[in-house]
């Protein structure tokens, strides 16, 4: 069983196509990586796998299951942009929110799930601000109170859109760590990223795209001269990368 | 005329009393409808909804059947209507809603000029609390319990859809459902309000007092209790000047809802002026 298989995927806003005739496979208990250049699709891709935009396919499964079978085992954190965080909101009762799918209707969120939500938050490092209005953390520290919520969802699958743009070094460290960490309990952690330096040392697997498939696999298999072209028209983009970030 | 003979007023006469007891409630299902509202970005949409209502109010009169029927139909055919135009075609939301509610409230103000008084089209846009009838009343009343039930049994759903839709939408939730069950309930809002303040200011009771309560607070759940505050506060202080100058009751409520809007605005201790005249906020990094 694949934790994402997708074949012949595609996705289109009115006239431009987004993405083409796009297959790929993600094995469980994966780190694994969407890269591209901007405008590539990757955002598309992850919103398309869990059906929340329209889309055509031949197979799309997560964890084996149809994408509204799987959904309750499906965590998503957003782009951080897409959030207002002037939203009243205390950071407790953010993480709270990942305990919604599992109560349903009707129901609320009791004691155990208050002390779920702050354990979760422990495990990001952001218990002492669980009182903090959301806005007034800094963007590393918003990113890790959604990974907390995503955490509290207790989910098999992660799916991340761009989680360490806006992000200090401090923060990306304790994401990276737990999002390994998670792998290793077992759980399948999909990543849009666009920092290709980086892109090797984080990820067990990538997939490289610009609207269609570039090439999918291990990092060493990804990442050569050839496909960084094909993805971005300049063989040497990944290089530039490397040396700004160095 | 002072605040006690106004409450000496109150318990004499009969009329008096139901003008407060409807204003009140109608005060505070405004108050907290208002706050998903403007949470929503959707105070157009809310100005839209009320005026969509008078078409609905005409034709109930011309079949002869309640109003309120007539009203839920045609805010939320409006409401649907606004959702397909900007769904199948290049135009924008607030254009949309431009374009429909406007339309609707033309075509309400030709069927009531066709059907009642002129002085009936003045109190349906501008509301006249004074002459509430117990019918009147109780409707408000029935409308506020069904839309403070509403909001208490689907409190998680409007939150989480008001505040990361996309999340919602990817454990299952139909963002589309709650859109419309909120316009549903904004509906029932504004046929409430109609005596009370009228069409044309239903958005001042679902805006203001909920601006107000969000200059105060960090946590929509006392943000929806401060909102009904105010709301409540506007509508018993605002009938106090209406019924003793012989004000609009409506025009009264409203601007007392924007003086205390007003004050905190200036005084909040969190997102005040005068807070951020003293200690300018550093622009977070992020």
């Amino acid at each position: 069983m694949y934790a994402v298989e997708v074949e012949g995927l595609s996705v289109s806003y009115f006239e431009t196509t987004a993405l083409e005739q796009l297959s790929a496979r993600f094995t469980m208990g994966q780190l694994v990586g969407i890269i591209g250049p901007n405008g590539a699709g990757k955002s598309t891709f992850i919103k398309a796998i869990m059906g929340l935009i329209p889309s055509e396919a031949t197979t799309i499964t997560l964890l084996g299951l149809s994408a509204k079978e799987a959904r309750t085992r499906v965590a998503y954190v957003p782009q951080r942009s897409t959030i207002d965080w002037d939203f009243p909101i205390r950071v407790l009762d953010a993480v709270l929110i990942g305990c919604y799918p599992k109560l349903g209707l009707f129901k609320r969120p009791r004691k155990q799930h208050r002390q779920l939500a702050m354990s979760c938050l422990e495990r990001v490092g952001m218990q002492d601000y669980a009182n903090r209005q959301i806005g007034e953390l800094s963007g590393g520290q918003q990113q890790r109170v959604f990974l907390a919520r995503a955490l509290a969802q207790e989910a098999e699958l992660l799916l991340l859109d761009e989680p360490f743009v806006g992000v200090d070094a401090g923060s990306e460290r304790v994401i990276i760590d737990l999002l390994r960490t998670l792998r290793d309990e077992g759980k399948t952690i999909v990543v849009v990223h666009h920092d290709l330096s980086k892109a090797a040392d984080y990820f067990d697997t990538l997939l490289l795209l610009n609207r269609r498939m570039i090439a999918v696999g291990s990092p060493a298999d990804v990442l050569h001269a050839k496909t960084i072209e094909g993805a971005y028209g300049n063989p040497l983009a990944f290089l530039q990368k490397v040396e700004v970030s160095s | 005329m002072n605040f006690i003979d106004f409450i000496q007023a109150i318990t004499e006469y009969d009329f008096l009393q139901k003008a407060l007891v409807t204003s009140v409630m109608v005060g505070i299902i405004c108050g907290v409808i208002g706050c998903f509202i403007i949470l929503r970005g959707m105070s157009l949409m809310g100005d839209a909804i009320s005026h969509a209502v008078l078409p609905g109010v005409a034709i109930s009169y011309l079949l002869g059947i309640n109003f309120f029927i007539g009203a839920v139909a045609t805010g939320l055919l409006t409401a649907l209507g606004i959702g397909f135009v900007s769904q199948n075609s290049r135009i924008k939301n607030d254009t949309a809603i431009g374009i429909l509610f406007t339309s609707a409230f033309a075509l309400g103000i030709i069927l009531i000029s066709f059907l009642r008084s002129s002085s009936d089209l003045y109190h349906i846009l501008f509301g006249n609390v004074l002459a509430v009838r117990p019918s009147d009343m109780w409707m408000t009343l029935v409308i506020g319990i069904i839309v403070l039930g509403a909001i208490y049994l689907f409190y998680k759903e409007l939150l989480v859809t008001s505040f990361d839709p996309t999340m919602a939408a990817a454990y299952g939730l139909s963002t589309r459902l709650v859109h419309y069950l909120l316009m549903t309930m904004l509906t029932l809002v504004t046929v409430a309000s109609l005596q009370t303040v009228g069409i044309i200011l239903v958005v001042a009771m679902l805006i203001t007092p909920a601006a107000t309560a969000y200059l105060l607070t960090n946590r929509l759940s006392r943000m929806i209790f401060l909102s009904a505050g105010f709301g409540t506060l506007s509508s018993i202080i605002g009938l106090y000047f209406s019924f003793t100058y012989n004000l609009s009751s409506g025009a009264s409520i409203v601007l007392v809802a924007t003086a205390l809007f007003a004050l905190v605005f200036i005084f909040s201790p969190r997102h005040g002026l005068l807070r951020k005249w003293k200690s300018p906020k550093k622009e977070l990094t992020t």
